[in-house]
């Protein structure tokens, strides 16, 4: 039921949205939001919502409390009546907000525009409706109000029903429970394989890096997709698919060959996921740092011939790190420069995130 | 919006209203109404109004409300607000044991607004002026566009505490052209108290005419200074100063209006809510546990009432601190414990034992006691702080097992200082003078000759918190247009804080930098 205060709600929530805004760019460096992922609510503590006034300092703390304690106990509890009044403070607001609100506002804000999932959507979601009836079934499913009013049929049609003293009585053939359908629901779908090179050179702080970046990437797809699948490979000189835990732990040593991951990424998208059915993003974190000019061209040959026909996107994402020569991106775009679906972006720091995701979603792919 | 109260609820309702008024209670006819838990966090987010003007913050508060409530911190039982006649509301999925506590316990409330001197002057019809602000509101953001009523409504509320609460009990200040000044006191010369009664063959020495003369220039002089002097003298109703000098559109200065006179009203609640909560508690006590109580009902009612009261340790709790000063000034007049007898003596064995037998044997019924008579006079008389300096007595803060608590400096947790009594009672009057804001005055609307405002701030014992400090002057240059100050003593050290519009500056007051017509 709408309260006419659910104006004023509403407006508070859009100039929270509109805080979170302003300070996007701050915000998508924020490591702590990836602790809470998978719950649907996150709490995220908001800055300046506060009207100033006039008031005490803070070097006027203390009170007057009720208890045990001898002088040098610690006073339970932080507050009494204490200054300004009772529960005052330069609390920082903590507002519940949901990832697709957050995944609206990084859209908002970057001005990316909607994907439009291809495919023929033949892939359905399955949902149980409870929206029949039927003449049997589990007591837990009995449906009260139908099962009443049969049996109050009955009663004045066999003229048992008293107006002045009614008094319905249930038999078996009036009891009526609720069944389901299922229904199919044609949904659009997105594979996302995330493709990371962990080899020696990759340190702590590069993979601080891809987690946040997978973070959004993961959030913006969810927002525009209904069914989202993510598979995880990792390489050095060989590549395996690990789950999504290992992705961003897993430290490794050695050499770099970028080919292999690759191959498998190629592997795993022909195996079960036809191009006309999903949409298939695939993206590359590395440092740049490939073992051969050869093996590089020859990523560039498997791109071209198999990955780049089916996807939407393929997002290269180049971190730095001291010790790459950080030179696959160039021969990216020596070779692919020139397609749509190939996109590259350098991310330094924490601060460069904001612009990779724009680079990688404004085309609209 | 809200169901219709169950007819049981509606004859309990009259019934407590019947005993209320046996024991003495006097309140406005009130109106009950069932509301579930959404309309309820409304009406608190509303502070118990059915509308208020459009803001985002009652938005915020709501939202606070509802996760309380839903985490299971914190339930709201009752709301009750100032009026004729008064409405109070209940929460729908409380027991009926509960409805009837908080019916009691609103009745009480009702007698103390209606009673105790500080809400004398208030609207009482305020639920009909707070609709009527809310469509004056409406029709600006109509007319002017939601984003700029809001910001102005935003600079108002960071100004909201500044008025004067004693004002109310003074002859309310006419608004006025700033132009006109007191001509009467300048032109009808300096009074005639100069000159000393004598017999008239003695006047010429007892009242020399040059010394005559002298004073009276002197005293034109000194008038013509006061007229030039604006205001006339501090003054701590900022937010009139603001209305009737500030470069305001018509439809700021009627918004502004309109957020002061909530203020005031508002501003007794603030100054009395140990007194007012103590008063209400000590009355559901008493009506339930004489008059209506089912046994059945005992347990689910002492758990109620215990939470209400509850301490956690650390903490104090208005309720339980007013319900037990009330109970202890009704016991000590029932024994004479006042007085200047009982005062001198510092004998603590004599002090305990001191009129016993004169405390009432029988359950006392409205004000047949000197006890009952005595807290109905507190409660119509007194404030949260005068209550507290007249009757928080030693004995009372031992009992209650009351300390003073204080940062750690080394460790930044808080503990213990000390039970002293004369230091408790200063540290709680302190954070309860006007409800522990600071006191904050118009000394020169002219500062400089320049039509720049002049603010300071009598410091009482505490410094002012200084970001707050200067993002305030901020916003009330935005009223003035023109630069602001602030002076402040921190540190022990004289400051005067400085707006322009553009920068923002705070230097150290010396005897070179030119002072504002009147220096605290």
């Amino acid at each position: 039921m709408l309260l006419p205060i659910h104006n004023d709600y509403q407006r508070f929530r859009k100039i929270v949205k509109g805080k979170i805004r302003e300070d996007l760019r701050k915000f998508l460096t924020r490591s702590e939001l990836l602790g809470r992922e998978g719950k649907k609510f996150i709490s995220i503590p908001v800055r300046g919502i506060d009207l100033p006034h006039f008031r005490y300092g803070d070097n006027s703390d203390g009170g007057v409390g009720k208890g045990d304690g001898k002088p040098g106990d610690p006073a339970d509890g932080d507050e009494g009546i204490g200054p300004g009044g009772e529960q005052e403070g330069h609390h920082l607001l903590e507002v519940d907000i949901s990832l697709e609100e957050l995944a609206d506002i990084l859209g908002e804000e970057l001005r990316l525009p909607r994907i439009k999932p291809k495919g023929k959507h033949r892939i359905t979601s399955e949902r149980d409706r409870y929206t029949g009836m039927r003449q049997s079934g589990p007591e837990s499913l009995r449906h009260f109000r139908r099962t009443f009013r049969r049996a109050l049929r009955r009663q004045i049609m066999s003229g048992l029903y008293n107006p002045d003293a009614p008094r319905i009585v249930f038999e078996r053939r009036d009891k009526i429970y609720r069944s389901w359908k299922t229904v199919l629901k044609p949904q659009s779908n997105a594979v996302i394989v995330y493709m990371m090179d962990v080899s020696g050179s990759m340190g702590d702080e590069q993979k601080e890096l891809v987690r946040l970046e997978a973070f959004w990437i993961d959030a913006w797809l969810r927002r525009n997709y209904q069914g989202i699948e993510s598979r995880y490979v990792v390489h050095d000189v060989r590549a395996g698919e690990v789950d999504r835990e290992t992705f961003f732990r897993i430290r490794e040593d050695g050499g770099t060959r970028i080919s292999s991951a690759f191959r498998l990424a190629r592997e795993l998208i022909e195996s079960r996921y036809a191009a006309t059915e999903w949409n298939i993003y695939v993206f590359h974190f590395s440092d740049g740092d490939n073992s051969s000019e050869s093996d590089s061209r020859e990523c560039c040959a498997i791109l071209r011939e198999h990955l780049l026909p089916n996807v939407n996107l393929f997002g290269y994402c180049q971190v730095a790190s001291a010790y790459g020569s950080g030179n696959f991106i160039n021969v990216l775009h020596e070779h692919l420069g020139h397609e749509e679906a190939v996109i590259t972006s350098r991310v330094n720091t924490k601060d460069d995130i904001y612009d990779s995701i724009k680079t990688f979603f404004s085309p609209g792919r | 919006m809200s169901r219709v109260l169950p007819r049981d609820i509606v004859e309990q309702a009259e019934r407590i209203a019947d005993f209320a008024r046996r024991e003495g209670l006097d309140f406005y006819p009130t109106v009950f109404e069932l509301l579930d838990a959404n309309e309820m966090a409304q009406v608190a987010a509303y502070t118990g109004f059915p509308q208020r003007y459009p803001h985002w913050r009652f938005g915020m508060e709501y939202e606070r409300l509802r996760k309380q409530h839903r985490y299971g911190l914190g339930r709201i039982y009752e709301m009750v607000i100032n009026n004729d006649p008064c409405y109070a509301y209940l929460l729908n999925d409380n027991m009926s044991v509960d409805h009837k506590t908080v019916i009691a316990h609103v009745y009480a409330h009702c007698d103390f607004f209606k009673n105790n001197v500080w809400f004398s002057q208030t609207n009482r019809k305020m639920i009909d002026e707070m609709a009527n602000h809310a469509t004056r509101v409406r029709r600006y953001v109509e007319r002017h566009g939601l984003n700029e009523v809001e910001t102005f409504v935003d600079t108002c509320l960071s100004l909201e505490n500044l008025i004067d609460p004693h004002s109310m009990f003074m002859r309310r200040q006419q608004r006025k052209d700033h132009r006109s000044s007191a001509p009467e006191a300048a032109e009808k010369g300096p009074p005639a108290s100069g000159r000393f009664p004598a017999k008239s063959y003695m006047d010429r020495y007892i009242n020399p005419p040059d010394r005559l003369a002298k004073e009276r220039a002197d005293e034109q002089e000194r008038a013509k200074q006061e007229k030039t002097r604006f205001p006339t003298r501090p003054l701590r109703d900022v937010l009139l100063f603001l209305l009737e000098h500030a470069p305001l559109e018509d439809w700021e200065a009627d918004v502004l209006s309109m957020i002061r006179e909530e203020a005031y009203y508002f501003a007794p609640q603030g100054q009395t809510k140990i007194m007012n909560e103590g008063w209400a508690s000590y009355w559901h006590s008493t009506l339930m546990t004489t008059y209506i109580l089912a046994d059945e009902e005992v347990i689910d009612y002492c758990e109620h009432h215990s939470g209400t009261l509850a301490t956690t340790p650390g903490r104090l709790n208005p309720y339980k601190l007013g319900i037990e000063l009330f109970r202890d000034i009704e016991r000590r007049w029932n024994t004479g414990r006042y007085g200047p007898e009982y005062d001198a003596c510092d004998n603590m064995a004599t002090r305990r034992e001191w009129g016993k037998d004169k405390a009432p044997r029988h359950r006392v019924v409205g004000r047949g006691s000197a006890g009952r008579e005595k807290i109905f006079q507190v409660r119509a008389l007194y404030n949260d702080v005068t209550f507290l300096d007249e009757f928080l007595t030693p004995e009372f803060v031992e009992e209650q097992d009351l300390f003073q608590y204080r940062r750690d400096p080394a460790t930044g947790k808080m503990v213990v200082v000390n039970r002293d009594f004369e230091k408790i009672k200063q540290q709680m009057l302190f954070l309860l003078t006007n409800h522990a804001q600071p006191y904050i005055y118009v000394v020169d609307g002219n500062y400089r000759n320049r039509g720049e405002l002049y603010l300071a701030h009598g410091h009482s014992g505490a410094d002012l918190d200084i970001k707050y400090a200067v993002a305030t002057l901020k916003c009330l240059q935005k009223f003035w247009k023109r630069p602001v100050h602030l002076s402040a003593r921190i540190d022990d050290d004289a400051v005067l804080f400085s707006f322009d519009g553009e920068q923002s500056s705070q230097q150290h007051i010396d005897k070179n930098l030119e002072k504002p017509a009147h220096v605290l």
